[in-house]
């Protein structure tokens, strides 16, 4: 057994969940900034996010070194080359997170131009996902990462009935367009938080068995 | 990081030929530190250095200064017996002598005048476990050393080196005659024994620098070209030809 190299490679994992963690504490905040027009939780988000691309720059560093210093191979390697692909894909997530936050923020206190019911519920299924890929990497658990995957289509089903109700407001009254317009991209940044989770799993499967797999 | 070794200024020469040139290195307390470079590069020349064991070469000559805890070991009056005892020394091939294991490991103290036969024996077990021996060769500890595999010996050469008490280990391409299973084995040894000693080692093998070391050093042409921390120098050396070298590009 390596132990000192067991040992890096167990921190790596913790710092990816660290990651994962407060990506999805990023998500929480935008969704409750929105709903609740609460522009602190909103700046608060944005400031999480630095937090995450902090540990990303970190996560990448650290699997470099490994691959230089320790000669990774077989599940080693393609452990260390996931977290290096799927560090993107959970900071790319943040990312749109601080994108809500934004809206949020420009949106201010002006009154939302319907209630917000379907976008709160696909925040709601983002995060889940995002919580169950963390759990699927951690445990190294495929099926877990299938069920992730599966989940997406609900979000795409959401996404397209938001694009659908936004758009007979904007019919009906064209005054609402701006507000109209923010909403869509933040149905369209949950449909992309979705899809990144699922790149994610995607290579979760990848991990743990060797195996490529596309299954959307 | 406390430093235990400070080199400075260090010149080398056999005869007219001049083996390092200007080496500046400091060796941190509990650390290890690989030094790489090329065959003939001066790696094995400068190690030797930093216990004195060129002396014993004729012709040679050193300049500068070599500070073990702040002290010049390269002064004339140095007691060099108790400089190697201090800083014990490994070698590429394991060489142990033609005696028991037993005998191996307490020959330094006794000739250092442990006579006490329980103090010896205690002395064989820290050491042996130590090296992360002891469980193989407890109940042998009287046949001959030379029946040991290739793997157990170097380790029994490292058990005769802690027998001593040393505070820096120099090991010179230590698992260069053993196969993978036994250089993995020495390798995690070194892990365990860093935090007890000081370990400065010469290998050909840039991956084992790599696994195990906390500082390498660079040598080429009998100049440290580069040093530094192993995690840096082997993701962004400073210098094209560290560069070059670690990854494949010459040597």
């Amino acid at each position: 057994m390596r132990e000192q190299f067991s040992k890096e490679l167990q921190s790596l994992k913790d710092m990816f969940t660290q990651m994962g963690q407060k990506t999805r504490d990023v998500i929480e905040l935008a969704i409750i900034s929105l709903k609740e027009h609460d522009l602190g939780k909103a700046n608060k988000a944005i400031r999480l996010d630095d937090e995450v691309d902090e540990l990303e720059r970190e996560i990448e560093n650290k699997c470099m070194s490994l691959i230089a210093l320790q000669q990774p191979i077989a599940k080693d390697l393609r452990r260390i080359g996931t977290i290096l692909k799927i560090i993107t894909d959970i900071e790319r997530i943040g990312d749109y997170g601080v994108n809500i936050a934004k809206i949020t923020l420009s949106i201010g206190n002006e009154a939302h131009v319907k209630p917000l019911i379907d976008i709160p519920k696909m925040a709601d299924l983002v995060k889940d996902m995002l919580k169950l890929t963390i759990e699927s990497f951690e445990q190294e658990n495929i099926n877990m990462a299938k069920a992730v995957i599966q989940m997406d289509e609900q979000v795409d089903l959401l996404y397209s009935k938001i694009n659908q109700d936004l758009q007979e407001i904007m019919a009906n009254n064209p005054a609402a367009s701006k507000q109209v317009t923010s909403l869509l991209l933040i149905g369209r940044y949950f449909e992309r938080m979705a899809d990144h989770t699922t790149n994610i799993c995607e290579r979760i499967i990848f991990m743990v068995t060797g195996d490529r797999i596309d299954i959307c | 990081m406390d430093l235990k070794i400070k080199v400075e200024s260090l010149n080398f020469y056999y005869g007219a030929f001049q083996a390092l040139e200007d080496i500046h290195m400091n060796v941190h307390e509990n650390k290890i530190t690989a030094l790489i470079g090329p065959s003939g590069c001066g790696k094995s020349t400068f190690i030797r250095t930093l216990n004195r064991m060129n002396d014993m070469i004729e012709g040679t000559r050193v300049e500068g200064s070599i500070l073990l805890d702040g002290e010049n070991i390269l002064k004339n009056e140095t007691d060099v017996v108790d400089l190697r005892k201090r800083v014990g020394m490994v070698f590429q091939k394991p060489n142990p002598f033609p005696k028991t294991i037993y005998e191996n490991v307490i020959y330094g103290p006794k000739r250092h005048g442990i006579k006490n036969k329980s103090q010896l024996d205690e002395l064989v077990e820290k050491s042996l476990t130590g090296a992360a021996l002891w469980n193989e060769v407890k109940d042998k500890l009287h046949q001959s050393a030379l029946a040991l595999s290739g793997g157990q010996q170097q380790r029994l050469c490292i058990a005769r080196c802690l027998a001593m008490e040393p505070e820096v280990l120099l090991m010179d391409e230590p698992t260069s005659a053993l196969d993978p299973i036994a250089t993995q084995k020495i390798e995690e040894l070194f892990e365990a024994l860093k935090k007890k000693y000081t370990i400065v080692i010469v290998t050909h093998s840039m991956q084992q620098a790599g696994r195990i070391s906390d500082f390498t050093g660079f040598f080429l042409n009998g100049e440290l070209l580069e040093y530094g921390e192993t995690d840096v120098l082997f993701t962004k050396p400073r210098d094209k030809r560290t560069e070059d070298y670690i990854t494949g590009r010459f040597g």
